[in-house]
C-alpha cells in the first residue's frame, strides 16, 4: 500500500527525518509512537506528498506520490489533522461534505454515492446529531470527530491520523480507535501517530518507533515496547507488563532516575510487592523475585518483563527446592528487598548474606530505589517507611 | 442539490433588487422620472436580432454577397423624449458603470476574505488600488501622450489616439495589475505564495505606493483636484464606453470565480489540507488572486478608488447566506452592485456632487465600527 524507501527529509538544513525504510501493506493498522518531535506529523505530512523530500521515494500503490495530484492522492489516502483552523461557521455537515471534493469534477455536484459517504460518515463518528450546528460552535472534541467523520467521507483505501484522540475524552477516544479498528478490519489501511502508547499497543498490530528521526523498531506492540526500548527512545524509565484488563501492552512511564543498575532480588507477593519490581525494573535494575505462588501479580510482572523467578504451584506452600532456589538467587544478589511479611518459612531466604532492607506495603516507590542505592553502603541511612534489618 | 437551489434563489432575489434599484436610481435627479417612465425608456432601447439580411459589396471588379444582420425593436412605448435623453445619456451609463463597478469589487472581496481567511480582508489588500491610483495620478501629472500616427501598409496613415479619461482608465488598469502582480511576485518563492507573506507585501507595497501618490500630488499643481476627485472614487465621468469594457470585463472574470467557489470553501480549512482533499493549492491561488486583481483593476480604473464596497459587503451577506461561496460569491456581488448604485444615487442627488467614495466610506465605516462591537468580529 505505502513504501517509503531511504526518506531524508529536512527543514531549513535540520534532518528531521533521515534514512527511513518502512513498508506498510494493505490491512493493517500502524501506530506512529515516539517522543515529541521525532518526526511523525513529518513522516505522515511526507506520506501525503505536502512536503517534497530531500532525498527517498514514498509510493502508493507503486506511484510514487511526487507523481500523483492533489486529487489523485485525496482518492487514495484521507488524513485527520490534529485541528482545523476554520473560522468561517459552516455548518458541520458543509465540513463532512468537503470530504468528497477529490471525487467531484470541476462543474459537477454532489451525486447519491456523495450524499450516501457524508450520511454513513457522519452516523458512524456520531457526527449527525449536531450536523447542522456551526464548526465554530462545537466543542474541540466534537471537531475532532467532524475532522475524522470528513476523512471517512473521503472514502480512500488509506486513513492517515495525526493525534487523532489528544482532544478527546476517554470514552469518545476509545470509539474514535475502534471506528478506525473497524475500518482496517474492512481491509483498509490506517497509519495514526499516537502518543498513548497502550491504545496503541491496543488497536494497532504494528507499531512504528520513531526517535530522532529514524526508525528504531517496527513490529507487532508485544516486540517492539520494552522497558529497554521505550528507556532508549522516551528517555523515560518505564515498566512495560500486560494489562491485565485488556491484555494488551501496558506502559508505565517513572521519572528518570539515573540509577546505577544492581543486582537486587525481590521477596513478596501481592499488589505491594508487583510494585516493587516494577519501579526497580524501570529503573533498570537487574532483577529476580520469589518465591511466589504463580498467578500471583509478582510472577506474572516477573513474567512480562522475563525475569528470573521461583514460582510455587497456586495453593501451595514454598517447599525445600523453591526455597533452596530463592535462597540461591538472595544470596547471588547485592542487595535483597522483603515487601510486607514473609511467612516463617521464608526466613532462609531473608537472612541471607546480602544486605537486605524490609519494606511495608506502603512504601514510596522512590524509597525503595533509594534503599537499594544505599543498601550497604550506609546501613544507618534509610527512609522512614523502609526498616533495616 | 440544496446550495444550488438556494444559491439561485438568493441571487434571483439580489438581481431583482439590482433591476430596482437601477431603475429607481435612474429616475432620480434634477429631473424626477416616474420608474414606469424609465422602464418605458429602457425597453425601447433594447434591440433583438429579428433576421438576416442578405445584400451585397462592390469590391473592385468583384462584387461580394453579404450577410448582415438586422435588429428590431420589440417595444415602441411613447416616451418624453427629454425623458429618453436624460436616462439614456446621462444617467444610465452611470447607473450601469456604478452597478459593474460595485460587483466587481464586491466579488473580489469576497474572495479575498476567503482566500486569506481573514474578515477584515478587502480587494486594494494586495496592491491593486495603490497601483491603479499610481497609474492614474502618474497619467494625470505627467505629460504623457496616447497619441500618434501610425502608418499602416494598405491602409494609409492613421490617427491612434485616446481620450484623455480613457488614458487615465488605461494607465490605472496598467498600474493595477503591475501592483499586483509585484505583490504576487515579492512574496512567492519556489513556486509557493504563503498567504501571510502575501498579505505583509501587500502592505508593504501599498504604503511604497501610497509615498509615490503623496509625491505625485505635490508636484500636481493645477490638476491637484482631479487627482483628488479620482483618489475619492467618482462615478461622473461615466460613458457608454466604460460600461461596454467593463461589461466586457467583468463577467468572464467572474465565472473564474465562481467556477473556483468550491475551491476556495475547502482553501478555509488550511492549505495542507485543502492539498489534500484534492486541490491544487497554489495553482488554486494563483488563480483566484489574478482572476480577482483582474476584476478589482476593472472596477477602480473607471471609478477610482472606492473604498468598503469589497469589505461591507461580503461580511452582510455572510451574515445573511453564510459561509459557502458557492451561495456567497454571487449574492455579494449582485448586493455589491445594488449597494453601489444606491451609493452613487446619494451622492449624486444633494445640491453639490460628492465624490461616490465619500459616500461609501461613510456608510461603510459605522458599519464596520458596528461590526466590531458585535459577536462577529469579536469571535475571531
Amino acid at each position: 500500500m505505502i513504501a517509503i524507501q531511504d526518506l531524508t527529509v529536512s527543514f531549513g538544513g535540520d534532518p528531521v527525518l533521515s534514512g527511513v525504510d518502512l513498508s506498510i501493506d494493505h490491512g493493517t493498522f500502524v501506530g506512529l509512537v515516539g517522543p515529541n518531535g521525532a518526526g511523525k506529523t513529518t513522516l505522515l505530512r511526507a506520506i501525503k506528498g505536502t512536503i517534497t523530500p530531500d532525498n527517498g521515494t514514498i509510493s502508493i500503490d507503486g506511484d510514487p506520490v511526487t507523481s500523483l495530484s492533489a486529487r489523485e492522492v485525496g482518492r487514495r489516502i484521507a488524513s485527520v489533522p490534529q485541528s482545523t483552523t476554520l473560522s468561517f461557521d459552516f455548518p458541520v455537515r458543509n465540513v463532512v461534505e468537503m470530504g468528497r471534493t477529490p471525487h467531484i469534477s470541476r462543474f459537477g455536484s454532489h451525486d447519491a454515492d456523495d450524499v450516501t459517504a457524508v450520511e454513513e460518515a457522519m452516523v458512524a463518528t456520531g457526527v449527525e446529531r449536531f450536523a447542522d450546528r456551526p464548526i465554530t460552535e462545537v466543542s474541540g472534541g466534537e471537531r475532532g470527530r467532524v475532522l475524522l467523520a470528513r476523512a471517512i467521507a473521503q472514502g480512500t483505501p488509506a486513513l492517515l491520523l495525526d493525534e487523532p484522540t489528544a482532544s478527546l475524552d476517554v470514552n469518545h477516544a476509545v470509539r474514535t480507535l475502534e471506528l478506525v479498528r473497524g475500518f482496517v478490519d474492512d481491509g483498509r489501511t490506517a497509519v495514526a501517530a499516537i502518543h498513548d502508547l497502550e491504545m496503541a499497543a491496543r488497536y494497532c498490530e504494528t507499531i512504528v518507533l520513531v526517535a530522532g528521526g529514524e526508525v528504531r523498531a517496527v513490529g507487532p506492540p508485544a516486540d517492539v515496547f520494552d522497558t529497554a526500548s521505550v528507556r532508549a527512545c522516551f528517555d523515560a524509565e518505564a515498566f512495560v507488563g500486560a494489562n491485565p484488563a485488556t491484555g494488551s501492552t501496558a506502559i508505565t512511564a517513572y521519572p528518570t532516575t539515573g540509577t546505577n543498575p544492581r543486582r537486587v532480588h525481590v521477596v513478596g507477593t501481592g499488589r505491594p510487592a508487583a510494585r516493587a519490581v516494577s519501579r526497580l525494573s524501570a529503573a533498570g535494575h537487574d532483577l529476580s523475585v520469589g518465591p511466589v505462588p504463580e498467578g500471583d501479580v509478582v510472577a506474572g510482572v516477573a513474567a512480562d518483563a522475563d525475569l528470573p523467578a521461583v514460582r510455587v504451584p497456586p495453593f501451595h506452600r514454598p517447599e525445600g527446592p523453591h526455597v533452596a532456589d530463592a535462597v540461591a538467587l538472595a544470596a547471588a544478589a547485592e542487595v535483597v528487598i522483603v515487601v510486607g511479611d514473609p511467612a516463617e518459612s521464608l526466613r532462609q531466604v531473608v537472612e541471607t548474606t546480602t544486605p537486605t532492607v524490609r519494606v511495608s506495603t506502603g512504601f514510596d516507590p522512590a524509597d525503595v530505589l533509594a534503599a537499594v542505592a544505599s543498601a550497604d553502603e550506609d546501613p544507618d541511612a534509610a527512609s522512614p517507611s523502609v526498616e533495616e534489618s | 442539490m440544496d446550495v444550488a437551489r438556494r444559491a439561485v434563489g438568493w441571487s434571483a432575489a439580489l438581481a431583482a433588487l439590482l433591476v430596482t434599484v437601477v431603475v429607481v436610481s435612474a429616475g432620480i435627479g434634477p429631473v424626477r422620472i416616474p420608474p414606469a417612465e424609465v422602464l418605458k425608456v429602457v425597453l425601447n432601447a433594447l434591440v433583438v436580432p429579428a433576421g438576416i439580411e442578405a445584400g451585397s459589396r462592390d469590391a473592385g471588379t468583384l462584387t461580394l454577397p453579404t450577410l448582415s444582420v438586422v435588429y428590431s425593436s420589440p417595444f415602441a412605448f411613447p416616451v418624453d423624449d427629454v425623458h429618453r435623453r436624460i436616462v439614456m445619456s446621462v444617467r444610465l451609463p452611470r447607473i450601469l458603470l456604478a452597478a459593474i463597478v460595485g460587483f466587481a469589487l464586491a466579488a473580489a472581496g469576497t474572495v479575498m476574505q476567503g482566500f486569506f481567511r481573514n474578515p477584515m480582508a478587502d480587494p486594494s489588500i494586495i496592491g491593486v488600488s495603490s497601483g491603479a491610483a499610481v497609474g492614474a495620478v502618474g497619467f494625470i501629472v505627467l505629460p504623457v501622450s496616447l497619441s500618434a500616427t501610425v502608418a499602416l501598409p494598405l491602409i494609409g496613415a492613421v490617427d491612434i489616439g485616446v481620450s484623455h479619461g480613457a488614458g487615465v482608465s488605461l494607465f490605472a488598469f496598467i498600474g493595477a495589475l503591475a501592483a499586483a502582480f509585484g505583490v504576487y511576485a515579492i512574496a512567492t518563492r519556489h513556486g509557493r505564495t504563503p498567504v501571510a507573506t502575501l498579505l505583509l507585501a501587500g502592505v508593504a507595497v501599498q504604503t511604497f505606493l501610497g509615498a509615490v501618490i503623496s509625491y505625485l500630488q505635490l508636484q500636481a499643481g493645477e490638476s491637484l483636484r482631479r487627482i483628488v476627485a479620482w483618489l475619492m472614487g467618482h462615478l461622473s465621468a461615466a460613458s457608454w464606453s466604460d460600461v461596454a469594457v467593463t461589461a466586457v470585463l467583468v463577467p468572464p472574470l467572474f465565472i473564474v470565480l465562481l467556477v473556483y467557489a468550491r475551491d476556495l470553501n475547502v482553501l478555509l480549512l488550511g492549505e495542507e489540507e485543502a492539498q489534500g482533499l484534492g486541490i491544487e493549492v497554489e495553482r488554486t491561488k494563483r488563480i483566484l488572486l489574478a482572476a480577482s486583481a483582474l476584476i478589482t483593476a476593472a472596477g477602480v480604473a473607471f471609478a477610482g478608488v472606492i473604498g468598503f464596497v469589497g469589505l461591507i459587503i461580503p461580511h452582510m451577506l455572510r451574515l445573511v447566506v453564510g459561509p459557502d461561496h458557492r451561495i456567497l460569491l454571487p449574492t455579494a456581488a449582485l448586493a455589491g452592485g445594488s449597494f453601489l448604485v444606491a451609493a452613487d444615487t446619494l451622492a449624486r442627488s444633494g445640491g453639490a456632487e460628492v465624490p461616490v467614495g465619500i459616500v461609501t466610506a461613510a456608510v461603510g465605516a459605522p458599519f464596520f465600527i458596528y461590526l466590531l462591537m458585535s459577536r462577529e468580529v469579536h469571535e475571531l
